[in-house]
């Protein structure tokens, strides 16, 4: 398949950190990619190479077929939105989109039209005149987004578009950015620190750590298939459990020693509710018990282990202290380069209770 | 009253007392240390009547001194603009070596007596100089001369308009000008319409306080003026040498031109500082 962005082979250090380490990987056109990782793990260094504000020490960056390394930032045909929208502060919002069509020289009548047309279609209309200073936060990014995207980019970069925004609005614009991103068919890259995010919006996620790609594939496939021990930590809410061949059906595997477990992956029902499975229900103690809102998190002891469970507040209620069955359907056990699922045994004859 | 209130009453009471004394403390210093001898100065230039006070303002050599001040002024402040410009785009635009230590060197004139910098000079380009050769077979005259003053001049104020513009700058950050030169833009167009705008205030005033600076330097330009009654005189040096002829009340009225000057200033610069925070604002 050809890809429409690709990376070859990228290192970039500033001083002794190493930002990008052999990075490689290719970007489909017309896909929404999520760059992934935690805070200095050089997901924005990426995206500023492949804009051309950054340049590799070593390897070769290609758009659209043709390398561009040695081309000027302004001449490969990207879009940017900066991560605090860098908005021109002393311009109203007609003329921050109408900028990068004033530098290219195009008639006065033609800007208006595709800037008051890009206006419209962010939902700004009225808004023309005021400043940047002048709107909220999530209207600041709707004007960073249709400056972005006037000059009829190839590729748009976002570096983390939502992290200035407050929660409520966030959800909102995840869903209108998409949207809108669909709309216009345009290849582009965001970068976030937010898995929730990540997998909502993107059609592919790239996981970044320590300068280098741990994983890229679908939203989907890197819930359910981690591939190493970093992805398996860092995506879901993942718990690592040192010992777990103490727990029933799960017999330690050569040469594993840790295994990661999520929420979803764990059922406690009060003593003697269930009838099935009652052979592979472990015994726990409830340890604490923290209200969340639309659920409540539940930390249960089994043989020592802390695991962390999520219980709806339709079920029946549990206390502190309370003993109930703890049923443990499958985890991640990795070693130093690789995660694998391991099912609980125990289920396996009968796989009927999923959640 | 509570015990409580009773006790807030008396924390209110030390807070205005504290009030108080500050301002007084502070009025007090400057009715003292500025606003008498302003006063005393205008009361002195004066003191022969309004015709000796004209007379002395007239004086053709006071005209020249003036004109002399106002022609080493301009130069300095055009000059040091354009440089404190370059200066501070280049410090906080760019990330390169020994990026500190030119950030320091640029306080130089800060640190160095005036005098000093004006022996600098002598030593540079005067008779002893290493450069005299090369100015005398060419016939430049700096030392005991016009030029010589004008650079006087731009060395004591080179670092006030950078000074006020590198913290602006550093505070914006790098992300509007990316932005506009990943659409394209060139660096004239960038420096115009994204950097230009948002160091206007802070640029005026540096040139302000550059302004104010450069017309009351005495120390170094008297060093490398050699007193040329008309021909080397700027205002401050005249001042002194009409004090020291014993006209106090011609040096009186010389005086109160700067001071009338200084009082201009004043104004500008309180305009300016009341509009950048208006643009502060919104």
């Amino acid at each position: 398949m050809l890809m429409y962005v690709q990376l070859k082979n990228i290192n970039k250090a500033f001083g002794n950190f190493k930002a990008s380490n052999d990075v490689s990987f290719g970007i489909e056109k017309g896909k929404l990619i999520g760059l992934l990782g935690p805070s200095g793990s050089g997901k924005t260094t990426i995206l500023r190479m492949i804009a051309g504000l950054e340049y590799p020490d070593s390897g070769d960056i290609y758009i659209d077929g043709v390398r561009v390394n040695d081309v000027p930032p302004s001449k490969r045909g990207i879009g940017f939105v900066f991560q605090n929208y860098a908005l021109f502060r002393y311009m109203n919002v007609f003329d921050n989109v109408a900028f990068g069509l004033n530098v290219q020289k195009k008639n006065k009548k033609e800007i208006k039209e595709r800037v008051l047309e890009l206006i419209k279609l962010v939902g700004l209309e009225g808004l023309e005149n005021r400043y940047p200073s002048q709107l909220s936060g999530g209207q600041r990014q709707r004007v960073a987004f249709a400056r972005a995207i006037a000059p009829n980019p190839q590729l748009l970069l976002l570096d983390e578009p939502f992290a200035a925004i407050d929660a409520k609005v966030r959800h909102e614009l995840r869903s209108w950015l998409k949207d809108m991103i669909n709309k216009l068919g345009v290849t582009s890259i965001f970068v976030t620190h937010d898995q929730d995010e990540a997998i909502e919006v993107a059609d592919e996620i790239i996981i970044t750590n320590h300068g280098t790609i741990e994983q890229k594939g679908s939203p989907l496939e890197i819930y359910k298939n981690p591939s190493t021990p970093f992805v398996a930590q860092f995506i879901g809410e993942s718990t690592v459990i040192e010992d777990y061949h103490k727990l029933k059906g799960f017999d330690q595997l050569h040469n594993i020693k840790k295994a990661v477990i999520r929420p979803e992956f764990i059922n406690i029902t009060k003593i003697n509710e269930i009838k099935q499975y009652m052979s592979a229900a472990e015994e726990g103690v409830i340890e604490k018990i923290s209200f969340r809102g639309s659920y409540l998190e539940v930390k249960v002891n089994v043989k020592g282990i802390i695991l962390t469970v999520t219980r709806s507040l339709e079920d029946k209620i549990v206390k502190v202290g309370e003993r109930v069955n703890v049923l443990i359907y499958r985890l991640y056990v990795f070693d130093d380069k690789n995660a694998y699922l391991l099912e609980n045994p125990a289920l396996e004859d009968n796989n009927s209770v999923f959640i | 009253m509570s015990k409580s209130d009773y006790r807030n009453g008396q924390v209110n009471k030390k807070i205005n007392t504290t009030k108080a004394i500050l301002i007084a403390v502070s009025i007090i210093f400057i009715l003292v240390m500025l606003v008498m001898p302003m006063i005393a100065v205008i009361t002195y230039a004066l003191q022969n009547g309004i015709e000796a006070y004209l007379k002395a303002v007239k004086d053709q050599y006071t005209i020249k001194a003036l004109q002399l001040t106002v022609i080493a002024t301009v130069s300095a402040v055009v000059i040091n603009t354009i440089f404190g410009l370059f200066a501070a785009w280049t410090v906080t635009k760019f990330e390169f070596r020994g990026k500190q230590l030119l950030t320091t060197l640029i306080d130089i004139p800060f640190a160095i007596s005036p005098v000093i910098a004006g022996l600098i000079f002598i030593l540079t380009f005067g008779r002893i100089g290493w450069a005299y050769d090369f100015l005398q077979a060419n016939d430049i005259k700096i030392v005991f001369a016009v030029p010589g003053i004008i650079l006087a001049t731009i060395f004591v104020t080179f670092p006030f308009v950078s000074r006020e513009i590198i913290p602006v700058l550093n505070a914006q950050g790098k992300d509007e000008e990316e932005a506009a030169a990943l659409m394209g833009a060139n660096g004239f167009k960038i420096f115009t319409k994204i950097t230009l705008p948002h160091i206007k205030w802070a640029l005026l005033y540096g040139v302000v306080l550059c302004t104010a600076r450069a017309m009351g330097e005495f120390g170094a330009v008297s060093v490398l003026s050699g007193h040329l009654r008309g021909k080397t005189n700027t205002l401050p040096l005249h001042v002194e040498i009409l004090y020291n002829e014993f006209k106090l009340t011609d040096a009186f009225a010389v005086s109160s031109i700067l001071v009338i000057l200084a009082v201009i200033i004043l104004i500008i610069r309180n305009i300016i500082e009341h509009k950048a925070k208006k643009a502060g604002e919104c």
